[in-house]
């Protein structure tokens, strides 16, 4: 379980920025990738958590889970997967293990006022 | 007077960023000082320890070798290594559950190695088949080891490791019969989540298939120093 580092992390980021800004965070916008190691509902729980006490009590946490894609060499296009448990092209069935997206851990966005 | 309506502001931080800086900073230290880095993650108990003791005790008369092993409380691990007369330096974790590029920084400048005095460095991580995906540690080549005894379906299971490692090491191989260890359907599931994935299979008990691997290791180090050294 390393969701709680990775939610101190956030903040140190998003304080950082609201500082910068001189607002106040109302909302943080999250890209996490399904292979990124990062389990969403752990992060939530673990975010609530550390933001007690800090600035950012009381922010949302806004996840937008990203799915893994590949580039297929056979159908030279990239390909969306919809299991991790196989590395195939959905299209032809070729294996490929050429990872385009989905280890995404990243904040794309802030709401702020 | 209404309160300010709230503006969507697009930013586009890494969280993982400090990580990922220190451990490009650590691959290309080692690098230029020419130590081929390999790194060990699997489940508590399949078998690292003892397959980086048979790994470094085989090596030793050829390489010079250190190592890094990190565990939650106990110095157990590095004790163990040490056996084979190599360096050895344990990182304790305390409550973290895993190493970070930062932990590694640490431990090699506490060691006061000279890297350039090393043709091997291999980091021991903490038992654990989640987080430790998650964590560049400025590695050249990632092993995730799975034990005949954990059963076949754990690539299924845990994709992400298996996605990060480049590498995988099936071990305790002295074992598969007693367990009924079934390696085709091993082998089908890491092809699943990692296409292409080279994959040994040893017993650090017996040293079979130690023999591969050890040449595979070799031919990597051989390959580093021909790139790096132009
Ligand atoms: N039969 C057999 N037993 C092995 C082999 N390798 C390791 N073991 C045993 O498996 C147990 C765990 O081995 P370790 O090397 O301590 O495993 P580890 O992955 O380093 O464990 P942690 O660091 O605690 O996660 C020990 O009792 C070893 O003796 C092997 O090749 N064959
Ligand atoms: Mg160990
Ligand atoms: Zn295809
Ligand atoms: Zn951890």
């Amino acid at each position: 379980m390393h969701e709680l580092s990775i939610a101190m992390s956030i903040i140190d980021v998003v304080s950082e920025e609201a500082t910068r800004r001189k607002a106040r965070v109302d909302a943080v916008h999250l890209k996490v990738g399904v292979l990124s190691g990062v389990v969403a509902d752990a992060l939530q729980f673990s975010y609530e958590m550390a933001c007690q006490d800090t600035p950012l009590q009381g922010s949302r946490l806004v996840i937008e889970e990203v799915p893994i894609v590949v580039y297929c060499s056979r159908c030279q296009a990239e390909r969306t997967l919809d299991s991790m448990q196989l590395f195939c092209c959905p299209a032809c069935g070729t294996p490929s293990g050429d990872l385009r997206h989905g280890k995404e851990l990243e904040v794309v966005a802030l709401e702020i006022q | 007077m209404t309160s300010p309506e709230p503006r969507l502001v697009e930013v586009r931080k890494n969280i993982l960023k400090q990580n990922d800086l220190t451990a490009r900073a650590l691959r290309t230290r080692f690098r230029g000082a020419g130590v081929f880095v390999v790194s060990l993650v699997s489940s508590p108990g399949s078998g690292k320890t003892t397959f980086l003791e048979k790994t470094l005790t085989s090596l030793r008369p050829r390489y010079r070798v250190a190592a890094l092993v990190g565990d939650l409380a106990t110095e157990n691990d590095a004790t163990r290594l040490a056996r084979s007369q190599a360096p050895v330096k344990q990182i304790i974790t305390g409550t973290l559950c895993h190493l970070e590029a930062a932990m590694v920084e640490k431990a090699v400048a506490e060691a006061e190695w000279n890297l350039n005095d090393l043709d091997f460095l291999f980091i021991e991580n903490v038992g654990n088949l989640v987080c430790p995906s998650s964590y560049d540690l400025g590695e050249d080549l990632r092993m995730v080891l799975l034990s005949v005894t954990e059963g076949e379906d754990k690539p299924l299971k845990y994709p992400t490791i298996f996605n990060s490692a480049d590498v995988a090491v099936i071990t305790k191989n002295d074992l598969a019969a007693a367990v009924e260890f079934d390696s085709k359907a091993a082998l089908r599931n890491i092809q699943a989540v990692r296409p292409g994935m080279k994959v040994f299979q040893v017993s650090a008990k017996t040293g079979a298939g130690l023999d591969d691997y050890l040449q595979f290791l070799a031919q990597r180090l051989t390959e580093l120093r021909s790139t790096t050294s132009v």
